[in-house]
């Protein structure tokens, strides 16, 4: 099995509304995996069922091996989730905030404890944990998000919009963040707005109106469509469907 | 038309802004470039008169804004970054509301949002809510519109837009702009600064650069070295240790590498990695170049 991720035609209708249409697709274990769309055209309703959150219509699909309407719960304990509006608890503390989804992960104390301080010392942010979440600059927030979301150590991440607004330093300290989660076989999927940073990740697939209209890595992208970035890639598919 | 002297502001012992000056003629499109936390969204609520500063002047059109508020707010449309229309009100009901508000009708002043109107016109009867991201968007900026201001002030109006709406929201910037609308913006994209007159950059409340975007980056006075490879996480990391270099990013599908003229990158490179195929360039810097380069400068 070294498939993080596998659908099959999967699909989710709201009345007469079909937000994702049979979408087919895998990700490979230890994959960093971008998700693009323009705004609506069903990722989120995507990621709510890959994640549990939401039951399909019709199709089939497995994260982590397990399957999405018999093992919804299961998954749950085996993925790491962050979005970039709703992650963090602002009123709490940064050290309570570890503590707290650690809690709800099942760690013990002693490995919420040493992981954290690990994290809190990675993130240079050992001298803030006593500081509430809200007083803390964004492009901080979002990267402790993420130490929080793969903190029980799951076997795949996923990323909704994590770099929106963040400055571009930080923006690119994100993305080593997400790179050494990789290399330690966390499989990463991720959905951006930043075209440059769809280039950094292994495939990409871009949907539009609910379909998946591509799906490969952005070299083979940019070839295929002869544009030498995959914001030029973007703009032509998405333009074409029009 | 806009000049912004001294401003400070402080929210307890977060310094939001920090004597920030700036001037913006008529006619011109300006744009404020920095990430969420820079002080953009107070800037403009101190410009709008919503906010007041602890210290400094704004005046706009002759006019300060803090005395003179009510001249500020007849002849300035402002669209916050947090979607603030009615929710639960129609596109034409909030249209018809803020036309109603500023004393005129949305007959009057169609032609101004004539082209934006097209694209509303079949979902006239639907709710503000229920509209898709771009869409809401559109209806933002035709409601600031509505009340035919001499300077439009649009916060993060493309944040969490896709690359295709931002393109599009931008040509509509362009139209304005030939109808001799004074347009200020604030985004954190650095390239949409390539699409204004003039961009002040800014960061931690203070003003890091101003200028053309041209002169912006002609002021850059370090090589940019494009360096393309296979394995970019590797290079990165080697290329960070070697002497000379003072700094290095990931760009998309290539490596940003600065440094003086004569690194000789390409060279070390190839002894590093002999059996790599390695590519090593020299471009022109862009916005996003020099806005890192300053920050690191400044926390320095």
């Amino acid at each position: 099995m070294n498939k993080a991720i596998t659908a099959n035609k999967l699909t989710k209708k709201f009345g007469n509304f079909i937000a994702t249409n049979a979408i087919t697709f895998d990700v490979d274990k230890g994959e960093v995996f971008g998700f693009l769309g323009a705004n609506g055209a069903g990722k989120t309703t995507a990621i709510k069922m890959l994640t549990g959150l939401s039951r399909p219509t019709s199709g089939e699909a497995t994260v982590a091996g397990l399957d999405i309407y018999r093992h919804a719960e299961q998954i749950k304990q085996q993925i790491g989730y962050m979005s970039q509006k709703f992650s963090l608890y602002e009123d709490m503390t940064v050290s309570e905030n570890i503590e707290f989804y650690g809690g709800i992960y099942g760690l013990k104390r002693s490995e919420i404890r040493e992981r954290g301080g690990k994290s809190l010392d990675q993130l240079s942010m050992t001298n803030v944990r006593n500081h509430k979440v809200n007083s803390l600059p964004l492009g901080w927030k979002q990267k402790l998000a993420f130490a929080v979301a793969t903190l029980h150590k799951p076997g795949i991440v996923f990323l909704d919009e994590p770099t929106g607004g963040v400055d571009p330093i930080t923006r690119r300290q994100f993305w080593e963040m997400i790179y050494q989660a990789a290399e330690e076989g966390i499989t990463v999927f991720v959905t951006t707005h930043y075209m440059d940073e769809a280039e950094y990740c292994n495939r990409i697939s871009i949907m539009v109106e609910g379909l998946m209209v591509a799906c490969d890595s952005p070299a083979a992208l940019k070839s295929l469509h002869n544009a030498s970035s995959i914001e030029e890639v973007f703009i032509k598919i998405a333009r074409n469907k029009e | 038309m806009l000049t912004v002297s001294n401003i400070s502001k402080s929210y307890g012992e977060v310094r939001a802004l920090n004597g920030i000056n700036f001037e913006v003629d008529r006619g011109e499109l300006f744009g404020l470039i920095g990430p969420d936390g820079a002080g953009k969204t107070s800037l403009f609520r101190i410009i709008a008169t919503l906010l007041l500063p602890d210290s400094g002047d704004v005046s706009f059109d002759g006019h300060d804004v803090i005395t003179d508020y009510e001249f500020v707010r007849k002849n300035v449309g402002y669209m916050p970054g947090r979607f603030s229309l009615y929710q639960d009100l129609s596109v034409k009901e909030n249209l018809e509301f803020f036309a109603t508000i500023f004393n005129t009708t949305v007959q009057e002043n169609k032609h101004l949002i004539e082209d934006i109107f097209k694209q509303l016109e079949p979902f006239q009867n639907r709710r503000a809510g229920d509209l898709s991201g771009g869409m809401k968007q559109k209806l933002a900026l035709s409601c600031a519109l509505i009340h035919k201001p001499t300077m439009l002030l649009l916060d993060e109006p493309t944040t969490g837009v896709d690359a295709i709406s931002r393109k599009e929201f931008w040509g509509m910037l362009q139209r304005l702009k030939k109808e001799g609308i004074t347009i200020v913006v604030s985004t954190p994209y650095m390239d949409e600064s390539k699409l204004c007159d003039r961009v002040a950059l800014i960061q931690d409340g203070a003003i890091m650069d101003l200028d053309t975007p041209s002169g912006i980056v002609n002021r850059f006075d370090k090589t940019v070295y494009k360096v393309t490879g296979n394995n970019q996480y590797q290079l990165l990391s080697k290329i960070r240790t070697m002497d000379g270099v003072q700094n290095a990013y990931p760009f998309g599908s290539s490596l940003h590498v600065y440094g003086s003229p004569e690194l000789n990158l390409s060279g070390r490179l190839d002894e590093h990695f002999p059996d790599a195929d390695i590519q090593v360039e020299i471009i022109p810097a862009d916005i996003e170049d020099t806005f890192m380069n300053l920050m690191t400068r400044d926390h320095e």
